[in-house]
């Protein structure tokens, strides 16, 4: 559903992208892996058309967007948790989650406020609560929730649980197997390689903006020397 | 004492003007952040508009729909073929292009409707004055705009923390690029945030009409005023305009009315009544001052 090609691009005179490729099939998981500063957020950024790529193609259920404005590309059905959440603080939890929902796709299953509360319990307690006063695991469950209100066809997670308590983190992660186990296609972006491993369909490494492997989880289990020589572990 | 009362009236009135500009150029500098040094041609459009079209039918109805609608055209036309390529600029451009604006404009209405002031007048079933405190005589028309800014305001307040776009609005100012990333059409919502506060400008344009004189230029003074509301209010903040309408109104109106009075109990009346006069011509800024002096954000910080 979503195929990237030689994508390229570049932060005014730096260029991070040289060439990036990777491709997700309808429901599946897919990871991009990569040390920081290997590309990994830009590429997000670039599909999202928040920053205009150099070269390349990026198509996604069946059109091309490429370099298309951030709004068009959202309403085609990517919903994005960025990294740094970037939840909307001066609104409250409900707020953030009703501003923007839509269901633009006319899904019959369609995300409601219930069942985003039901699937973050921790967010039913404190929906007239202002998001910028949430803890950061809230906040991940908040940005969560509120592009799942897109009713998207792939979620894009931009470090899904960077800085977060462990606990925090297993919820998390159990709250991605379920909506994959749901037939959500989910690209994703984190550091927890065991979780990453267990859940993916497919992986992808990018190191100086290129796509260098990729590779099922098994694959990845065979070549122990790739994750130490891509991702430093 | 009933003197008092009517320059509180008084106060509240310019407060609720003050308020009409305020709001909407407060929305535009804090979700778009841009200076619109144009905000006060828009109210000079809106009471050219209703002026001429109440002289030429007598219908005030008209007169006001006319007001409303030709500073909103304006408006939407300005934000789209100007202004729409200045958001990314620096704030210094902004203010160079809308000043431009400002000569566009004053220019534009002397050549459409001449120097000589327009006269616009009070329509019937709102002039004449009722006594609302016994003893003070004040006028149904300047009561009428009391009233009318505090249904705006009501309304606003609606409309920003209890609808949809009220909530993009406030997200916006603070994550642009993540609601567009959400789906949403920021040109769409930026077009109707402008066109809004064009239409309030507008509004306090037609409705200053009746009480001094239409005239090319009348949006420039007033505009320095709305400039030193919002900056009391907070940037962005609707109600910090609204608290800085009320108290720039309330100051600029009092001092005037009662300065050179109290300044006469000390010193000889002439030198009284200049020093009054210059005085109260530098209160709100004094105003601007002290608050800035004290919240350096002004009163309500939109960005918490």
């Amino acid at each position: 559903m979503l195929r990237i090609e030689g994508l390229q691009a570049a932060y005014g005179h730096s260029q991070v992208l040289f060439g990036l490729d990777l491709h997700i099939g309808e429901g599946q998981l897919v990871t991009l892996l990569g040390r920081n500063g290997m590309g990994k957020t830009t590429t997000i950024r670039t599909v999202m058309g928040l920053l205009p790529p150099r070269a390349g193609r990026v198509a996604f259920a069946g059109a091309d967007i490429t370099g298309m404005a951030p709004e068009r590309v959202a309403r085609r059905g990517i919903g994005l948790v960025p990294e740094g959440r970037m939840v909307f603080p001066t609104l409250t939890v409900r707020e953030n989650l009703i501003a923007t929902a839509a269901n633009r796709l006319r899904r019959p299953d369609a995300w409601t406020l219930d069942r985003i509360y039901s699937l973050f319990p921790q967010l039913a307690s404190r929906t007239q609560q202002r998001a910028g006063t949430l803890s950061g695991g809230e906040q991940q469950m908040l940005a969560i929730g509120r592009a799942l209100m897109t009713n998207p066809r792939l979620v894009i997670l931009d470090e899904a649980t960077e800085g977060l308590a462990p606990l925090i983190r297993d919820e998390i992660w159990h709250c991605i197997a379920a909506l994959k186990a749901a037939g959500q296609a989910i690209l994703i972006v984190d550091k927890n390689l065991a979780a990453l491993k267990r859940l993916a369909d497919r992986h992808f490494i990018v190191e100086k903006g290129r796509t260098v492997w990729q590779g099922s989880s098994a694959e990845l289990d065979a070549a122990p020397n790739l994750a130490h020589r891509y991702l430093g572990v | 004492m009933t003197l008092l009362a009517e320059q509180l009236l008084n106060g509240l009135q310019l407060g609720v003007m003050l308020f009409l500009l305020a709001a909407g150029l407060t929305l535009v500098f804090g979700i778009m952040g841009l200076i619109n040094l144009a905000h006060g041609s828009l109210y000079m459009v809106g009471a050219f508009a209703s002026a001429w079209v109440q002289q030429r039918t007598g219908s005030f109805a008209l007169a006001v729909l006319a007001g409303l609608a030709a500073a909103g055209g304006t408006g939407i036309a300005v934000e789209a073929l100007v202004l729409r390529r200045l958001y990314a600029r620096e704030h210094m451009d902004q203010v160079l292009a809308t000043f431009g604006l400002i000569m566009f404009f004053n220019e534009l209405m002397a050549i459409l409707f001449g120097r000589q002031p327009l006269m616009a007048s009070i329509p019937g079933f709102l002039s004449g004055s009722v006594e609302l405190i016994p003893g003070v005589p004040y006028p149904v028309f300047r009561l009428a705009i009391i009233l009318v800014g505090v249904a705006v305001a009501i309304g606003l307040y609606y409309l920003i923390s209890h609808t949809r776009i009220g909530m993009l609005v406030r997200a916006g100012a603070t994550h642009r690029d993540m609601v567009r990333a959400l789906g949403v059409d920021i040109v769409l919502l930026y077009t109707f945030v402008f066109g809004l506060g064009a239409v309030l400008a507008g509004f306090a344009g037609l409705l200053t009409g009746p009480l001094l004189s239409v005239q090319v230029g009348m949006g420039d003074r007033i505009l320095i005023t709305t400039f030193v509301v919002i900056v009391i209010g907070g940037v962005g903040s609707v109600r910090g305009a609204l608290v800085g309408a009320m108290l720039v109104g309330m100051v600029d109106t009092l001092t005037r009315a009662f300065l050179p009075g109290m300044l006469r109990g000390v010193m000889p009346a002439s030198s009284a009544d200049a020093l009054g006069a210059g005085l109260s011509s530098m209160a709100i800024f004094i105003l601007m001052a002290i608050v800035l002096l004290v919240r350096p954000r002004g009163l309500f910080p939109a960005h918490g």
